[in-house]
């Protein structure tokens, strides 16, 4: 019963951990698990994904899913 | 046919353009139009001068977007080919970047296919650059460009 979460780039020297496992409970979302991971409030331009997917903060997860924390992309 | 790298090693896109049209399964008679797109390191962003930059990425997500990337496109444009090379890293000015390189029957496809893979990857792939200034102080790049 547990979640993993990555966090990248600039966010991941802000939280000063590249990956975290924690706890998962039903009824968890992704806005949730910042929340506890890093004790602030989620800010609205950090992005998501789930199992490598993009998805919206107030998405429920699921046993086992990999969490993906990330600032704008800036690629190419 | 479709190639894929993500490298941490410097790349000549137009030796990889040549060595991907040697290919066997590479079907020149049917392909009409090839367009190119290189994406180069600049040694300025936003009034600094810019002497390195390192590119992060998250790998298991970034191979599977850029894939959905380049099957949309060849769904949308028809394409016959693609290669699509990223680099990740540590790059100096004037190192490629990225390279788009597409093949379809006739040239409107290519042109719209390269440019929609190349917004498509600048807007939602997940590479992230980091900047070392000329005085040695690092930033990320927290936007893209206008284009």
């Amino acid at each position: 019963m547990s979640i993993k979460t990555l966090f990248f780039a600039s966010l991941r020297e802000q939280v000063g951990q590249s990956q975290v496992q924690s706890a998962w409970q039903t009824g968890l979302t992704a806005q949730q698990l910042w929340q506890q991971i890093t004790q602030t409030e989620f800010p609205a331009n950090v992005l998501v994904a789930r199992n490598q997917e993009y998805c919206e903060a107030d998405t429920l997860l699921s046993d086992g899913d990999e969490v993906a924390f990330f600032p704008p992309v800036t690629g190419g | 046919m479709i190639e894929i790298v993500v490298t941490e090693t410097i790349f000549n896109p137009w030796d990889a353009i040549q060595t991907f049209q040697q290919q066997p399964e590479f079907n020149a008679q049917q392909s009409g139009a090839n367009a190119v797109f290189v994406g180069t390191m600049r040694d300025f962003n936003e009034g600094e001068q810019v002497q390195a930059m390192r590119l992060e990425h998250y790998p298991a997500m970034t191979q599977k977007h850029l894939q959905q990337v380049v099957d949309k496109a060849v769904v949308d444009w028809g394409l016959n080919h693609v290669l699509l090379q990223h680099r990740v890293g540590d790059l100096i000015p004037a190192e490629p970047i990225v390279l788009v390189a597409v093949w379809s029957a006739h040239r409107r496809a290519s042109f719209k296919a390269c440019r929609q893979i190349m917004e498509d990857l600048k807007h939602q792939a997940p590479f992230w650059k980091q900047e070392t200034l000329k005085d040695g102080t690092q930033r990320w790049v927290e936007k893209n460009t206008a284009g």
